[in-house]
């Protein structure tokens, strides 16, 4: 019986968990487009529902109803998989996100996070390096030279940040010395040094390095070469049409919600925030841990449009020098002196025995 | 019950995965056989509480390695049919009874009666706390050596890949 109910809340949590992405994309999709026509002095979309805001929707509607064509020179087994293996980790990724504070049914404790891995920052790497597989396959199984490309593209991009990525995190670890999410978010919980919220932005190299990284990782301008438009017409998704552009199109959304909820999780101190145990009841403060965690996703995914706004894409061989003679060697640094600096601090000088 | 049903799938994934990697003529499609193979694998170790063995196989061999196999299998072109001449003399015979030679000594060791370390009482521990306090005190010269061996292999790798100096000069 007991392990029937535990079952059942996974399936919840994962049921909810989608659902949230899936209204974040709708949300992510109006709010780029507005954030960007204000930033470029245009009006942007403003005529499905009040301020446009049901574009997204509208957008997702077309999409489904379009008819999907399949030119005749694909490997089609591939060609089919491809838009569902970019679905896949973007999904997963997700999941070891806690979104709000643990509270309790009867004497069960309920997580706000559908998994807690002990190796969970490993499990967001691991599935983040499976993303690229997606747009490879889309690219070589449509069977024509841009989307080749911007297959190839990829993956030497791929490669490329991941290492920074997976560097950045090291010393978060040391300094937190635990590997699960949930462990990451207590650990910033409290004060520091009395005055600042107990963040890991101090680790503030590392969380440049981080947002660095995201975002090539999730293949945004000014990183977007994948599908660099005035050079590879659409990139890898050139020969997809239809829902399965669609779904091209919702695990790009869906990984810029996820790797910003991520950034807020690790270094912006996920959900923690001032909830009020005490003054106000508990039926209202349940929210405030949910309320801090999405305001601080939402900054982080503000970041990513912004960044889209500001700066123009890097040309390839920029991209390469960027990824390997500077983020690398400069994590490396970083990683190294952090380090022994904490090692220091923990054990003393080591001449100092 | 759940973890023989998991080996049952996942073996049946694998060895599929590993022949359509060494039969299928497209060598992408082969690659995805092998990286199908890499992460049955990486179920094996989650079956038997391996977490952070079946992360790194993920990160390592299913992300790392297999996307620098297709990249130089994109790079290099997947349209060019591939030489099938043997330049090898005796290569095919050589493989053939190598290949005999060891499915006689695996049947060899199988038939015989094997020693087994006693079980271990406790429940297998894969976390990352178990495995960094057995690398970093029983094994860690084992681990340092290894470490030594990826370092010489690196700087191997970038003295190969580098080029001649008067080379360059004449190519600018």
């Amino acid at each position: 019986m007991n392990d029937w109910i535990d079952v059942l809340i996974v399936l919840v949590k994962v049921v909810v968990a989608v659902v949230i992405m899936l209204t974040a994309t709708l949300m992510l999709i109006w709010a780029e487009r507005k954030i960007l026509a204000d930033m470029q002095n245009r009006i942007g979309p403003d005529r499905a529902g009040p301020a446009g805001i049901l574009q997204g929707l509208a957008d997702g509607i077309k999409l489904i109803f379009k008819e999907p064509i399949i030119p005749s020179r694909v490997e089609r087994s591939v060609y089919l998989v491809a838009p569902i293996l970019a679905l896949v980790p973007a999904f997963l990724m997700f999941l070891v996100v806690p979104i709000g504070r643990p509270f309790h049914i009867g004497d069960r404790e309920i997580t706000l996070q559908a998994m807690d891995l002990n190796v969970g920052l490993l499990f967001v790497l691991a599935v983040s390096s499976m993303a690229v597989y997606a747009v490879v396959l889309a690219g070589w199984s449509s069977g024509s030279k841009y989307p080749l490309l911007g297959g190839v593209r990829a993956t030497a991009q791929a490669i490329s940040y991941e290492a920074a990525l997976g560097l950045a995190l090291v010393p978060v670890v040391i300094y937190e010395g635990t590997l699960s999410v949930a462990g990451l978010v207590e650990g910033q919980s409290g004060k520091f040094l009395d005055l600042f919220p107990a963040w890991n932005i101090i680790l503030l190299p590392s969380f440049g390095f981080f947002l660095l990284a995201a975002v090539a990782e999730t293949n945004r301008a000014p990183f977007d070469l994948v599908e660099a438009e005035n050079e590879l017409v659409g990139g890898f998704h050139t020969e997809y049409s239809g829902f399965r552009f669609a779904l091209f199109f919702l695990a790009e959304y869906i990984n810029i919600f996820t790797m910003s909820a991520l950034t807020a999780t690790i270094f912006l101190g996920g959900w923690n925030g001032p909830t009020w145990d005490g003054s106000l009841p508990s039926s209202i403060t349940w929210i405030f841990p949910i309320l801090w965690f999405s305001l601080k996703t939402f900054a982080i995914v503000f970041v990513f449009f912004w960044v889209r706004a500001t700066l123009p894409r890097l040309r390839y061989d920029q991209l390469m020098e960027l990824g390997w003679k500077r983020l690398i060697p400069g994590t490396l640094i970083w990683m190294i002196f952090f380090a022994v600096a904490f090692a220091v601090r923990q054990f003393g000088a080591p001449w100092a025995s | 019950m759940a973890e023989l049903v998991l080996f049952i799938v996942f073996g049946i994934i694998a060895v599929v995965g590993g022949l359509a990697m060494v039969l299928h003529p497209n060598p992408v499609h082969g690659a995805l056989g092998l990286m199908a193979t890499m992460l049955s694998l990486a179920v094996f170790y989650v079956v038997n509480s391996g977490h952070f063995i079946a992360a790194v196989q993920v990160v390592v061999y299913a992300g790392a390695v297999m996307t620098l196999f297709l990249f130089v299998i994109m790079l290099i072109g997947v349209d060019k049919s591939e030489n099938l001449e043997e330049r090898l003399p005796l290569q095919r015979q050589l493989a053939i009874g190598l290949g005999v030679a060891f499915l006689v000594m695996i049947a060899l060791i199988g038939g015989n009666a094997w020693i087994t370390a006693p079980q271990a009482a406790t429940e297998p521990n894969g976390s990352v706390e178990a495995i960094a306090d057995l690398l970093f005190t029983e094994w860690l010269l084992p681990f340092e050596v290894t470490t030594l061996l990826l370092i010489i292999a690196s700087v191997g790798a970038v003295a190969l890949a580098q080029f001649d100096p008067r080379k360059r000069e004449e190519e600018e």
